[in-house]
């Protein structure tokens, strides 16, 4: 496989082509870069990657930023860049062309079935991340039952989620989890 | 993260009628970039709508919406969108480096010191923790985008959805295939469900 022999090529092809199927953003993309990072190119271990969406999800920006992480333990720095680049150019062309499109017709909005046609997606592809995310985290019951708390107290209240991520840190530092 | 429809529209007074400079643009979405721990979009509302006003509240909502149905993530693609309205294509690479450049900068740190200390177990420990609660985070989001389906009870679209997560979640197919064959189920599902109504 040629991304065997040029990490680095392999890391901006795969993301590139990932962002164009990113339906409902980047969380939503996670299954697929855990099929594509862990299991098809050993990039990383379950482990790395479990740990890569932690720090991704404690940092600030958006959450695409797990992908840096990806192309950093790919390729050190230029693939933390390549990697980033890769799944941010080429839909910010696209969303830049639909954009101008869309003005230039007088439409600002999707037709409204199309608009209904992707949520079901995005939902299914956003619990597959938590179903993959939950089975490289949650190793005891313990975990798993800290993983069911944090989504009820963040479904229904409006708690900041950054308490959440500590607080879940919290417990795995003082060894509970 | 959240993807449910964007918050009610607060009537906006007029927007500010000059337009951002490219550096507004970088240091606006920096800012917000920078404090959206959690999710960048409450921010990147606050500081458009509320604080700059440089679009109104209805205008936001619908740029968003454009941006989350698009493919890749959402707040980059609304980002592109919203700064090449004011500047064109240098408008939009303006908006797009403050928005990623900076926390990847960041994020990019945090990886080395990973690489470096990744193994030291109270590290492990904690992110295992941190990683617990986001596997939490995800199921919350997909509570809450559920819950409207739930609701009118559209079993169809459900089952969609229940068919994408098996494929992916479970079989752990690849998305591609997985997105060609659902889209076109998922169009085809809304479209039906539509035509009695209209």
């Amino acid at each position: 496989m040629s991304s065997e022999q040029d990490p680095l090529f392999g890391l901006i092809s795969t993301f590139a082509l990932l962002s164009l199927f990113a339906i409902g953003g980047a969380n939503a993309a996670v299954p697929e870069m855990h099929r594509i990072a862990v299991e098809i190119h050993h990039w990383m271990t379950e482990k790395q990657f479990a740990d890569a969406f932690a720090i991704s999800q404690l940092s600030p920006g958006p959450n695409v930023l797990i992908v840096t992480l990806i192309g950093y333990a790919v390729a050190g720095v230029p693939g933390a860049l390549g990697a980033t680049l890769a799944m941010c150019v080429p839909t910010a062309v696209l969303a830049y062309v639909v954009s101008r499109r869309l003005a230039r017709s007088g439409a600002s909005r999707w037709p409204a079935v199309i608009r209904a046609a992707l949520v079901p997606l995005s939902i299914g592809l956003m619990a597959a991340s938590g179903l993959i995310v939950a089975e490289a985290a949650d190793k005891t019951w313990l975990a798993a039952l800290v993983t069911v708390a944090v989504a009820i107290v963040a479904a229904t209240t409006r708690l900041n989620p950054l308490w959440l991520l500590l607080a879940g840190g919290a417990l795995g530092f003082a060894g509970v989890i | 993260m959240s993807s449910q429809s964007p918050p009610a529209a607060v009537p906006a007074p007029a927007t500010n009628p000059v337009p951002p400079g490219l550096i507004a643009l970088f240091a606006a979405f920096a800012k917000m970039s920078l404090s959206g721990f959690g999710g960048v979009l409450v921010f990147a509302r606050r500081a458009i709508v509320d604080e700059h006003r440089w679009m109104t509240a209805e205008e936001f909502n619908e740029t968003y919406a454009l941006c989350h149905f698009l493919p890749g993530p959402n707040v980059v693609n609304l980002s592109v969108v919203f700064g090449s309205r004011f500047r064109g294509v240098a408008g939009g690479v303006a908006a797009f480096a403050g928005l990623v450049g900076p926390p990847m900068a960041l994020v990019t740190l945090l990886a080395a010191l990973y690489a470096h200390f990744g193994e030291v177990d109270a590290l492990r420990r904690s992110l295992a923790g941190v990683t617990c609660a986001a596997a939490g985070l995800l199921l919350s989001a997909v509570i809450r985008m559920m819950a409207p389906l739930v609701k009118k009870r559209e079993i169809l679209l459900l089952l969609v959805m229940l068919a994408v997560f098996v494929a992916i979640g479970w079989l752990r197919l690849p998305l591609p295939w997985v997105l060609l064959v659902a889209a076109p189920v998922s169009i085809g599902v809304s479209f039906a469900a539509r035509r009695p109504a209209a």
